[in-house]
């Protein structure tokens, strides 16, 4: 019954129905904020709902096809299997190129809902104006999906049983990672829409900075997120004991990141101060840029990267002009109606601002390093016809002295004021933090003789002992009596704690890839009850097992880990054999503490089938826990900080003052 | 004005940067289509070149070597990449003791310990003639090796014939055989 009323040609229909309404979105408005028209301008928030609702309901037609097994649909047939789990069936609609888009096109039209459903006291013109530059950058992907990557495609005598999901795709963790990515590249669509719709009004103020910045905090919080469960699947899925490897891929993710936290930090200065706007601008566009490009890159094929979706050139030159139109005409405008803008808010260089100043220069150098590495290669190959690859070893260097300079900064940098600061306050706290940062430094040092490492966990330590600082400072704690701390603690803003668990956060990740520069390993070829010794731990080989999943076979083994004789834990790898897509799926092993991961890999079978030997990778890796640990941490503090009061009064005060609104919205 | 046009072209940079990338990209575009740009290809700037200079540590239990014995060879040799951290070294053993009855084969213990290394060839056996050890990886970038296990074939005189950035299987033997068999 379902299935007849979401079918995949009333999808199709929806999808294209959606692109025509977000065209409309896109060039009513506009025609009606240059031609006075309210009629036309009053249109733009039903269109921008219309266009969601299309979308969602194309989605769930999509869904349903998947979730009823239509083998009729192409894109269902390649990519699923009647045995496939439930759980799967739904996540794996994202999991392929042509679905993958639809749900980018569907995150980009929620943001156009939201939008226009709390922009209501906003000057009506640039409520116009964003909306419409939502639509319009809306219609080109929505295009992009109709045109060259169309989901609902059938085929004609439709087979009886599914091509399958390749296996390294069916985990909990991927069916979550790319909606929440999605949705953090498609969020910085709005600080976009909201720079361009600046430009051509040719005015920056503290009420767009207040407005532009919960989105990008949004964003940039679902971004990091995004990354992070990126980064924590390859560490248990991938069975190679890293966590970050430099791929093309995940750079793609990572460049939006560091323009994106350079451009949550300027919107600030706009905000408070109303200064820097060009910049932020700049930054506003170059993020949402930056997260098209990655897109691009990685759908064309012109990377040669872990990450192969079914790369297609006509595809990519579809993107391309997507990304033509959208990047080059904004930087376009840019050039053209940014010289116009007023600067104001002047500011000492030692003040916020400036501190400010250097963590954008410093997170947009970091920023341009690896677009460089990322770049060089195809570049090169065009150029010279050369092929040549660039990884850790270039990435490590030249990010690593910028980082420690940019986590310096941010332990200093939150005990700044606004516009101009003076030595004599801030001087206790740094003295304190700065000294314990350089006695953990040098005690790392002469404990491991690393030297990188140890500067890095101790500034990281810095950090934490600088916001701790600061916080007794500002409930005047141990000063005062404690009745009265208490109520400077309720007094404080959400924004302050938001600030300071954000950079713990990053401290806390600094210290997890510190530790992991420790990591032991051993690769061993053993029969079972063997024990092997690896970082102060015995780790035997008790037993091995052969078994049979719902639509795989599987060999288990049991290892035993015990220090001194006496037992930590056991850990369960195994290898899954998929007979569908022929392919060997290692499930890796891994047992935290929350000090160290025990994670173990179990590898080939070898020797003869009456003496076999087993293949296994044991990895000690302190503190591993610590770098997603402290991804979670920032982006919770960015969620923390979309529940600070001046946005909250924001949305308040619209609902109080609704009838004496400018905008004649009624 | 005049400083406005200035500013203008300040911040005309971006979209020029922009504009170079999206040339390039769409160049590679058109080279992907029609063939001429392959992203995946793997390089091979020393086929058919003369062995370049290298020197190589101690590797033991075997006799280390340098480019002039590799010049002096009188019958064509197989030098290998291999490291003791590498599970497809591993699996490539078994050929490798195989064809080391047909040809010598020479081995580059590639960023890796000595002992461990040693200890590697203890317990899988050693088809090496001549070893030698690369630990800083230094070898390996003068070869050209994207990673190990690789392997090429030598002709007298210290020609590179034929590279093979993978484990040997079948078909690289089978490879081999018909090059020994043409020179």
């Amino acid at each position: 019954m379902l299935e007849n009323i979401l079918s995949p040609e009333a999808g199709h229909f929806a999808l294209a129905l959606a692109c025509c309404m977000a065209g409309a979105q896109f060039i009513l408005p506009l025609i009606g904020v240059q031609t006075n028209n309210r009629r036309l301008i009053n249109l733009a928030p039903a269109l921008a709902w219309g266009q969601f609702i299309a979308l969602a309901f194309s989605f769930a037609c999509l869904v349903t096809a998947s979730i009823c097994d239509d083998f009729s649909v192409l894109n269902i047939l390649q990519n699923s299997a009647s045995d496939k789990p439930l759980l799967y069936k739904i996540t794996g609609v994202w999991g392929n190129h042509e679905g993958s888009i639809l749900l980018w096109a569907l995150i980009l039209g929620i943001c156009g809902a939201v939008v226009s459903s709390f922009s209501q006291n906003l000057p009506f013109s640039l409520r116009a104006r964003v909306i419409a530059i939502l639509g319009g950058s809306a219609a080109g992907f929505e295009l992009f999906c109709l045109t060259t990557s169309n989901p609902f495609k059938r085929i004609w005598s439709a087979p009886m049983e599914g091509q399958g999901m390749n296996p390294l795709l069916q985990d909990p963790g991927l069916a979550f990672h790319p909606p929440i990515l999605y949705a953090g590249y498609v969020g910085f669509s709005v600080p976009f829409a909201f720079a361009i719709a600046a430009l051509i009004e040719g005015r920056v103020d503290a009420a767009w900075g207040r407005w532009v910045r919960p989105w990008t905090v949004l964003a940039w919080s679902l971004l990091t997120i995004g990354i992070t469960l990126g980064s924590w699947w390859s560490y248990y899925i991938l069975g190679w004991g890293g966590y970050w490897f430099w791929d093309p891929v995940e750079n793609a993710s990572l460049l939006p990141w560091l323009t994106g936290t350079a451009l949550l930090h300027c919107a600030l200065v706009v905000e408070k101060r109303e200064a820097l706007k060009i910049w932020t601008i700049l930054l506003a566009i170059g993020t949402f840029s930056l997260s098209l490009s990655g897109t691009f890159l990685v759908r064309s094929g012109i990377l040669n990267s872990v990450h192969a979706f079914a790369a297609d050139p006509s595809r990519g030159i579809f993107i391309l002009i997507l990304l033509a139109i959208i990047s080059g005409g904004s930087l376009l405008l840019f050039a053209w109606r940014a010289p116009n803008l007023v600067q104001e808010g002047i500011f000492a260089p030692f003040s916020r601002e400036g501190a400010i100043v250097l963590n954008n220069i410093l997170l947009c150098s970091m920023a341009a390093v690896v677009l460089t590495g990322t770049l060089y290669p195809p570049f090169i190959q065009l150029l010279t016809g050369q092929s040549l690859s660039v990884g850790k070893p270039f990435f490590d260097t030249t990010l690593t002295p910028i980082a420690l300079l940019l986590l310096i900064g941010m332990a200093i940098a939150p005990l700044l004021p606004f516009k101009k600061a003076r030595w004599q306050p801030i001087a206790l706290p740094i003295y304190i933090a700065g000294g314990l940062t350089v006695i953990s430094a040098v005690g790392l040092y002469f404990y491991a003789y690393k030297i990188l490492p140890a500067i890095a966990s101790g500034i990281g330590i810095g950090i934490i002992i600088s916001a701790i600082i600061d916080f007794i400072r500002k409930i005047t704690l141990f000063q005062t009596p404690l009745k009265n701390s208490f109520h400077r603690l309720l007094g404080l803003p959400r924004a302050y704690f938001a600030t300071h668990l954000a950079h713990i956060g990053i401290a806390i990740t600094t210290l997890g890839i510190v530790g992991m520069a420790f990591s032991q390993q051993k690769i061993v070829e053993i029969h079972t009850g063997e024990t092997v010794h690896l970082a102060g731990y015995e780790w035997q080989l008790s037993s091995i097992q052969q078994g049979i999943g719902p639509n795989y076979r599987s060999i288990d083994a049991t290892i035993a880990i015990s220090r001194k004789g006496k037992a930590v834990t056991w850990l369960f790898p195994s290898q899954h054999y998929f007979p569908r897509q022929r392919q060997m799926i290692t499930n890796v092993a891994i047992h935290t503490n929350l000090i160290a991961d025990f994670y173990v890999v179990l590898g080939e079978k070898r020797g003869s089938n009456n003496d076999p030997l087993y293949i296994l990778r044991f990895y000690y890796n302190p503190l591993a826990p610590w770098i997603w640990l402290g991804g979670f941490t920032m982006a919770l503090g960015g969620l923390i900080t979309l529940t600070d009061r001046r946005f909250r009064v924001g949305i308040l005060s619209k609902k109080t003052r609704k009838p004496s609104t400018k905008a004649k919205q009624a | 004005m005049k400083s406005i046009t200035r500013r203008r072209l300040l911040w005309s940079v971006p979209f020029a940067t922009a504009a170079v990338a999206g040339g390039g990209f769409w160049a590679m575009l058109s080279g992907l289509k029609s063939g001429k740009f392959d992203p995946h290809e793997i390089n091979t700037p020393l086929l058919n070149r003369p062995i370049p200079e290298f020197h190589l540590d101690v590797q033991p239990p075997g006799m280390v070597f340098n480019p002039i014995i590799l010049r002096q060879i009188n019958k064509p040799i197989l030098l290998n990449f291999f490291a003791s951290w590498c599970i497809p070294c591993l699996l490539e053993m078994e050929n490798l003791q195989k064809l080391s009855s047909q040809i010598d084969i020479w081995g580059i213990a590639y960023k890796d310990k000595p002992e461990n290394a040693e200890n590697f060839l203890q317990r899988n056996g050693n088809p090496y003639r001549y070893l030698g050890n690369d630990l800083k990886g230094s070898v390996g970038i003068e070869w050209g090796i994207s990673g190990v296990p690789e392997s090429f074939l030598i002709m007298p005189g210290g020609m590179i014939r034929w590279h093979y950035p993978n484990p040997l299987g079948e078909a690289a033997i089978h490879q081999i055989h018909s090059l020994l068999r043409k020179s």
